[in-house]
C-alpha cells in the first residue's frame, strides 16, 4: 500500500502597499524645509540661537550616527573631533585671520585626517575596546587643549575668542540670522551627502563589512580600509559641526570639549535612532532642552530626573524616535489590511 | 632606586583601588556580556549607605554586613526592574539605560548627603605595617581583601554548580535554557554579586578619597582600564591588571618629566590601548576560540 | 502518547512558518521529519522547546505545553541538539557535560552518567579538559548529544545531527543513537536533510514542506516508494 502524498495549498502573505508612504516622506520633508527657512523671521533671537544649536549638535550626532549606523562601533569620543574642529576654526581665524566660511571645510578636512589616522589601527579593536581607545581619546583632549607647549595656539585653560561672522552686507537680517542660515545650508548639504553615501554602492559596502566582516572581506572589500575611511568621514561631520559651534557661541574653551559631551552625543543619537538621518535632529533637540527641562523641574536633582526621563524614553522608545515613528506607521498599512479582509493569515 | 621602589610600592597601593573595581566589572561583565557604566555610582551609593549607618549608631561590621547584603539586593532590583525589560533592545539604547542609572545615582546621592566631603573609617589602621615599611594598615587591608575576594570568586565560579550555571547564562544564554538554567535569575544574581563586590570596593576606597558623590569617578575609570588590561574575561588578570595601571600611573607621574601631573590619566589609557593593539584579548585574557 | 502535537502554527515576527502541523510519538520511538531546506524543520523542534511563537496544541505528557518557558520545558524532560549544536565553546567538555545534568541533584549519578557519555563517545574523554570550541565538527557534535543524554531525557530532539559531519562519523553516530534508544528507551524525534540515514533508523516519518506536512507514513514504506522518493527526497 502505497500512501498518497498531498500538495498543501500555500496561502501567499500580502505585503504592505509601499508607494503611498513616500510620497507622504517627501512632502513632509519639503514642509520641513519651508518652515525651516521661514522660522528665523518670526521668532525671536534667543530662539533662533537656540535653533541652530540644535542643527550643530544634530549635525555633531550625525557624524555619530555614520560611524555607528555604517561601522556597527560606536564612540565614546566625538568631543574630540567636535573640539579639534572648533579649535581648527578658532586657530585659524584668531590667528591667521581666516574668513570663516574658509574654516569650515578646513575643520571638515582637519577632522577627516585626524579621524582616519586614529580609525587605522584603532578599528582593529573589538566594540568593547574601541570604546575604551575612543574613551581615552575623550579624556585626553581637554588635557592636550590644557598643554602648556602648545598654549600659544590653543590660547590654554582660558581657550580663545571667536569674532562671529557678520552677515553679507546685502541681506536685511542679523547675526543670529545669518548664522542660522549658514548653519542650515551646511546641514542640509551634508544631510544630501551622507543619505547619497548611504544609498549608494560604497555605502552598500560599509554595511557588508558591518554586518559579516569575513564575508565582506572574502568578497574582496578591503575592510580595514572602507572602515577608516568612514571613521574619517564620521569625524568630518563632527568637526563641521564643532566649527559652527564656535562661531555660534563666539567662544572656544578646552572644557567644553570633555566626556560628557561625548555621552550628550551618544545619547542624542540613541534617542533620536541610530541610523536614521533625521533622528539625529531630534537628538539634538533632546540634548539641547531636555537636561534644562530637568532642572527647572527641580535644580537639586536635576540629573537624577533627567536619568528617569531618559529611562522613560527608553522604555517607551527602545529604537529611538525614528524606531517609534518607523513602529507606528507599520501598523497603519497592516490595520488597513484587517479591514479590507485580504491575505496574510491562517488557512 | 629607593625612590622607584617607593612609588611602586604606592602605585600597588593605590592599584588596589582598581583591582577592586576592576573586580566588580568583570565580575558583571562574567555575569551580562556588558561592561556596567554604573558600577562606580552603585559603589558610591552603598557606601554612603554604610556611611548613614554608622551616622546612625551602628559599629562598621554591622554597617558593612548589612550594606553588603542591601547592595546585592539593590543589584538585584535594578536588573530585574530596569535592565530587564529592555534585554531585546539594541546595545546602544541599553548603554543610555547605564547613563541615566550614572545620573540618577549621582544626583540622588548628592541630594540625600549633599556635596561636601566627608571621613569614612577604616577597620585596619593607619599605621605603617612594619617599622620603615612602605604601605600602611589600609593599604595592606585593602590589597587583602581584593585578594580575599577573588579567591571567593574564583572557587564559586570554578568549584561550584551554580558558578557553572551563571557563567553558561553569560556566555551562551540560548542554550543555557536548553540546559533548563533559568537565564533571567542568573543575570540578576550576577548584577546582585557585582553591586555587592561594588559595595566592599567602595569601603575600602573611600577611607583614601573621601567619601563624597564624585569620588568614584576616577576609580571607575581606572578599573575598566586594569579590566580591559587583564582581560575581561579573567578575574585574576583584572586583579593584575588593576594592580599595574595604579603603578603604571604612579612611576609615569613621577619620572616622566612634565607629562606626568597633567596627563597622567591619558598616559595610564593610552598605554592600556598600546597594549590592546598587541594583545587585543588584554594580558591575561582567554582568546576566544571560535570556528567560522 | 509522549508527545502530542496538533493544529501548530508558527510565526517568526509576523510571517508564518508553520501551518497546522500534526504528530505524534509514543515512549520509546525514533520518529523523523524530513523535508528540504527552509521547509520548517528545525522551527517545528524550536516550537516544542518554547522557542517560537506558537499557535495550536503541544502536549508533552499530557500536559499542554503550549506557551511554556523553554526552561521548563526542559525541565520536564525534553532535550534539545539544536542546529549548530549549541555548545558552550568557551567551558571546557567536562564543564558542557556537567551543564546537561543542570537540572539534577543525585551527584553520584550524574558523575556515572559522565563515564558513561565517555564510553560512548571515547573521543571526548580525551579532550576532556579542552576548550569546546577548539573540537572538530564530529566530536562537538558528540558533545552535543552527550549533553543532551546528561539531562536523562525522556524526549530527545535533534536538529540535523549529520550536518557538516564526514559520513564514517555519521554514522558512528547514529550507531550510537539507535544503541541509546535500546538502553535507555529514550524517545527521538530526529529532523534530517540526509533522508536515507533517518529512515534507517526511525520507525516513522513526516515530510514537510513550506510549513505543512505533506506526508504522515511509517519509515519503511516512504523509504520503499520510489515515486516519493524521487518527488520529495532526492534520491
Amino acid at each position: 500500500m502505497t500512501a498518497q502524498p498531498e500538495k498543501a495549498a500555500v496561502m501567499p502573505v500580502a505585503t504592505p502597499a509601499l508607494r503611498p508612504r513616500l510620497a507622504v516622506r517627501h512632502l513632509v520633508l519639503g514642509g520641513a524645509i519651508v518652515i525651516a527657512l521661514v522660522l528665523p523671521f518670526v521668532a525671536k533671537s534667543f530662539v533662533i540661537f537656540q535653533l541652530t544649536q540644535v542643527m550643530i549638535y544634530g549635525l555633531a550626532i550625525l557624524g555619530l550616527n555614520i560611524l555607528t549606523g555604517f561601522n556597527g562601533q560606536f564612540s565614546l569620543g566625538h568631543s574630540a573631533f567636535y573640539g579639534f574642529g572648533a579649535y581648527t576654526a578658532a586657530i585659524l581665524m584668531h590667528r591667521y585671520g581666516v574668513p570663516y566660511y574658509l574654516t569650515l571645510p578646513a575643520a571638515g578636512a582637519t577632522c577627516f585626517v585626524i579621524g582616519f589616522l586614529f580609525g587605522l589601527p584603532a578599528l582593529r579593536l573589538q566594540n568593547l575596546y574601541l570604546a575604551l581607545a575612543t574613551f581615552a581619546l575623550a579624556i585626553a583632549v581637554p588635557q592636550i587643549l590644557k598643554f602648556q607647549p602648545l598654549e600659544a595656539w590653543t590660547g590654554g585653560v582660558q581657550g580663545l575668542v571667536v569674532d562671529q561672522p557678520d552677515p553679507p552686507p546685502f541681506l536685511p537680517i542679523d547675526t543670529d540670522q545669518w548664522l542660522y542660515y549658514l548653519t542650515l545650508t551646511v546641514v542640509l548639504i551634508l544631510c544630501g551627502a551622507a543619505w547619497n553615501l548611504v544609498h549608494s554602492r560604497t555605502g552598500r559596502a560599509i554595511m557588508a563589512i558591518r554586518d559579516n566582516p569575513i564575508a565582506a572581506s572574502a568578497m574582496g572589500i578591503n575592510a580595514s580600509l572602507y572602515k577608516s575611511l568612514t571613521f574619517g568621514v564620521s569625524a568630518l561631520y563632527t568637526g563641521v559641526a564643532g566649527a559652527l559651534g564656535a562661531l555660534a557661541v563666539a567662544f572656544v574653551a578646552p572644557d567644553s570639549f570633555n566626556l560628557l559631551l561625548s555621552v550628550s552625543l551618544l545619547v542624542g543619537l540613541v534617542i533620536g535612532g541610530v541610523g536614521s538621518i533625521p533622528g539625529c535632529l531630534f537628538g539634538g533637540l533632546f540634548v539641547l532642552y531636555v537636561p534644562n527641562i530637568a532642572e527647572s523641574i527641580s535644580t537639586g536633582l536635576a540629573g537624577a530626573i533627567y536619568g528617569i526621563i531618559l529611562l522613560i524614553v527608553i522604555f517607551v522608545m527602545p529604537q529611538g524616535a525614528a524606531g517609534f515613528v518607523r513602529l507606528c506607521l507599520g501598523r497603519l498599512p497592516r490595520l488597513r489590511q484587517v479591514q479590507t479582509g485580504s491575505g496574510g493569515g491562517k488557512p | 632606586m629607593e625612590l622607584l621602589l617607593h612609588q611602586v610600592m604606592a602605585g600597588l597601593a593605590t592599584g588596589a583601588i582598581y583591582a577592586c573595581m576592576a573586580l566588580a566589572v568583570v565580575m558583571i561583565y562574567q555575569a551580562i556580556d556588558h561592561l556596567n557604566f554604573a558600577q562606580g555610582e552603585m559603589a558610591m551609593f552603598s557606601t554612603f549607605i554604610a556611611w548613614q549607618l554608622m551616622v546612625w549608631g551602628l559599629p562598621y561590621w554591622l554597617a558593612f554586613i548589612l550594606t553588603v547584603a542591601v547592595s546585592f539586593i539593590g543589584g538585584v532590583l535594578i536588573e530585574r526592574v530596569l535592565f530587564r525589560p529592555i534585554h531585546n533592545a539594541p546595545i546602544l539604547s541599553n548603554l543610555v539605560a547605564f547613563i541615566a542609572l550614572f545620573s540618577i545615582l549621582n544626583s540622588g546621592a548628592g541630594y540625600i548627603w549633599d556635596f561636601t566631603i566627608k571621613t569614612f573609617p577604616t577597620p585596619f589602621g593607619t599605621k605603617p605595617l612594619f617599622a620603615g615599611a612602605l604601605i600602611d594598615g589600609h593599604e595592606a587591608g585593602m590589597i587583602g581583601v581584593t585578594l580575599g575576594m577573588l579567591g571567593l570568586l574564583y572557587l564559586f565560579f570554578r568549584g561550584t554548580r551554580l558558578g557553572l550555571a551563571m557563567r553558561a547564562a553569560a556566555a551562551n544564554p540560548e542554550s543555557a535554557r536548553l540546559v533548563g538554567i533559568r537565564v533571567g535569575w542568573m543575570t540578576a544574581l550576577g548584577w546582585g554579586m557585582a553591586a555587592s563586590i561594588g559595595a566592599v570596593a567602595g569601603m575600602l576606597i573611600a577611607p583614601v578619597v573621601f567619601l563624597e558623590p564624585n569620588m568614584m569617578l576616577g576609580g571607575l575609570l581606572y578599573g575598566f582600564a586594569g579590566a580591559v588590561l587583564g582581560g575581561l574575561t579573567s578575574p585574576a588578570g583584572a586583579v593584575a591588571g588593576g594592580f599595574a595601571v595604579g603603578v603604571i600611573e604612579n612611576v609615569a607621574g613621577t619620572f616622566i618629566p612634565y607629562f606626568g601631573r597633567e596627563l597622567k590619566l591619558t598616559i595610564a589609557l593610552v598605554l592600556i590601548v598600546a597594549v590592546l593593539m598587541f594583545r587585543p584579548s588584554g594580558l591575561f585574557g582567554r582568546r576566544e576560540v571560535s570556528r567560522v | 502518547m509522549l508527545l502530542e502535537v496538533s493544529g501548530l502554527d508558527a510565526f517568526y515576527g509576523q510571517s508564518q512558518a508553520l501551518y497546522g502541523v500534526g504528530f505524534s510519538l509514543a515512549e520509546g520511538q525514533i520518529r523523523t521529519l524530513l523535508g528540504a531546506n527552509g521547509a520548517g524543520k528545525t522551527t517545528v523542534l524550536r516550537a516544542l522547546c518554547g522557542m517560537v511563537r506558537t499557535g495550536g496544541d503541544i502536549r508533552f505528557d499530557d500536559k499542554r505545553i503550549s506557551g511554556w518557558a523553554t526552561e521548563d520545558i526542559v525541565r520536564l524532560g525534553v532535550a534539545h541538539v539544536p542546529e549548530g549544536r549549541g555548545t558552550f565553546v568557551r567551558l571546557t567538555v567536562e564543564e558542557n557535560l556537567q551543564l546537561g545534568a543542570m537540572t539534577r541533584r543525585d551527584r553520584r549519578e550524574i558523575a556515572a552518567d559522565i563515564d558513561r557519555v565517555y564510553v560512548n563517545f571515547p573521543r571526548l574523554k580525551e579532550r576532556r579538559t579542552q576548550q569546546a570550541g577548539t573540537l572538530s565538527g564530529g566530536e562537538q557534535q558528540m558533545l552535543a548529544v552527550g549533553r543532551a543524554l546528561m539531562l536523562r531525557p525522556r524526549l530527545l530532539l535533534l536538529d540535523e545531527p549529520s550536518f557538516g559531519l564526514a559520513p564514517l562519523i555519521v554514522e558512528e553516530l547514529f550507531g550510537i543513537l539507535r544503541r541509546v534508544n535500546a538502553e535507555t528507551g529514550v524517545a527521538m524525534l530526529i529532523v534530517e536533510q540526509n533522508a536515507a540515514l533517518a529512515l534507517e533508523l526511525a520507525e516513522h516519518a513526516y515530510l514537510l514542506e513550506t510549513g505543512h506536512v505533506v506526508l504522515d507514513a511509517p519509515a519503511a514504506v516512504v523509504g520503499a516508494d520510489e515515486s516519493i522518493r524521487r518527488s520529495y527526497l532526492g534520491y
